[in-house]
């Protein structure tokens, strides 16, 4: 029988939740790493016990762990992030510039193929990668070097490249996202890229269509369809049949906020806005079912009427319904960060993600119900999922 | 022999129990010492100081010898009684963050 084991990072340590197949027993390891904040693990595709940790600390910086045996044990590799060149500066909060300086890697993206080629998304953006299993990382320097890295802006969470996607069908092409820069694509393996923001509009920037400056939340893919993404912006949920060249709004029924804000034309309007939200995640053998988890506005940042749900879109958008049962019904104010759902590949599929309230929540049935795994782990930052033979 | 204390997180880190002991060639400085710390283990590169600018990291602090020393020129020679292992020399991560 297959197993399922859930990799869990979080503010004090990561943890690995393993069951069956069956999904109802679950052990759990850790913490490992205690203390430290585990911001993302991940393993490789390719030979999953190799499993990648990004570790850090305000007091002490930035560590990378790797496992060769699942979780088991681990040794610290490379962390030496220098930027290529000489960095220069991105825009301040107050829009003045700012040098580029290396805080966090947020999230690790192990090679389809090579167990020893991972991609790291850093704060302040960019985007490295290794090639001899973390030893040493290099950056892509055409990221920043496509000509916007000066007017990027950090998000509230700080300037962090925070989504990588590897295309499985062409061996070049990645997606990035960015708070608040936008989402970057390049299909040259990292030399160039060009941003693919045709199609999103945020109302909170002095030019609501602009190239850059978007703040996208997270991109989900599913593997059998390269070309059609999903994107959980700010506000809306977007998609994209052309592989991230235009996007359309997709957030149909979900919860809305109004905004009052500045138009154009420096007129007080009220915008109705919908579906606010961090992570993004498509079903393993169904390309148009998606899951979102709605967040009341970016300044409250906790679910609608305290009760935790999950919506679900068979549909590939527009039309959502929300899934609760299993779920807190009343008086739930924790938040799902952008990086903490993911998907098994068992049949049926199974959805997880957590809480900075430091439950994980599983579904074994694609999301008609749900039941904790663990219900006091510290805050959630990060979960992602391996179906293992 | 250099005696130097660490806090919690780098010990668990370096995988040690107590108070490590290197040897500095040279001038003791603050430099050589944590270079010294540095090559005995690798693990703590970056920790301490950042790899790229060398910078002592906001949160970390030097003390001996119930001296603040954390802002002394990396070149300086430490205290005498540091150099000859009498006393520890003691790396502090700042009490912050409640």
């Amino acid at each position: 029988m297959s197993t399922v084991r859930v990799l869990v990072g979080t503010r004090k340590g990561a943890f690995l939740l393993t069951a069956d197949g069956k999904r109802d027993r679950w052990d759990i390891s850790g913490p490992h790493f205690a203390g430290w904040e585990i911001y993302h693990m991940k393993g490789s595709p390719a030979e999953p016990n190799r499993l990648y940790a990004s570790q850090s600390t305000g007091w002490f910086g930035q560590l990378v762990q790797r496992s060769n045996d699942g979780g088991k044990t681990w040794e610290p590799v490379g962390n030496k992030f220098a930027y290529d060149g000489v960095p220069g500066t991105h825009q301040w909060y107050d829009g003045t510039p700012h040098p580029w300086e290396f805080k966090r890697v947020w999230h690790l993206e192990p090679s389809l193929s090579d167990p020893d080629t991972v991609y790291a998304g850093i704060e302040d953006a960019a985007i490295f990668r290794t090639t001899d299993g973390g030893k040493s990382w290099h950056e892509l320097a055409g990221l920043r070097g496509h000509g916007s890295g000066p007017r990027w802006q950090p998000g509230a969470g700080g300037l962090c490249l925070h989504t990588i996607i590897l295309d499985p069908s062409n061996a070049k092409r990645i997606f990035i996202a960015i708070s608040a820069a936008g989402a970057f694509r390049t299909d040259d393996g990292g030399e160039s890229w060009k941003p693919i923001t045709r199609g999103l509009r945020s109302v909170y920037l002095p030019d609501p269509t602009a190239e850059v400056g978007h703040c996208v939340h997270h991109i989900a893919m599913h593997r059998l369809r390269p070309g059609v993404l999903f994107m959980q912006k700010h506000w809306e949920v977007m998609r994209s049949d052309d592989a991230g060249d235009s996007w359309r709004d997709v957030s149909g029924n979900l919860p809305g906020d109004q905004v009052v804000h500045p138009d154009k034309e420096g007129n007080t309007r009220k915008f109705d806005l919908k579906g606010f939200g961090f992570v993004i995640d498509v079903h393993a053998h169904e390309p148009e079912t998606v899951y979102v988890v709605p967040i009341k506005s970016d300044s409250q940042h906790f679910p609608p009427e305290g009760k935790l749900r999950v919506y679900r879109s068979r549909t590939g958008g527009y039309e959502w319904e929300p899934l609760g049962k299993g779920l807190p019904e009343a008086d739930c104010y924790v938040n799902v960060l952008r990086d903490a759902m993911a998907v098994d590949s068992l049949d049926k599929c199974g959805v997880y993600f957590g809480t900075t309230g430091g439950q994980v929540y599983a579904s074994a049935d694609a999301g008609e119900s749900w039941a904790p795994i663990v219900r006091d782990l510290p805050a959630v930052l990060s979960v992602e999922v391996q179906t293992l033979p | 022999m250099i005696r130097i204390v660490l806090p919690a997180h780098l010990r668990n880190l370096a995988r040690v129990e107590s108070e490590v002991q290197v040897e500095v060639a040279g001038l003791v400085t603050l430099q050589s010492v944590l270079t010294a710390l540095e090559t005995s283990y690798p693990v703590l590169l970056g920790t301490l100081r950042d790899q790229v600018t060398g910078q002592r990291r906001p949160y970390v602090r030097f003390f001996a010898c119930s001296e603040d020393l954390s802002h002394e020129s990396p070149d300086a020679p430490l205290p005498e009684t540091v150099a000859s292992g009498k006393e520890p020399f003691l790396i502090v991560g700042a009490i912050a963050g409640g």
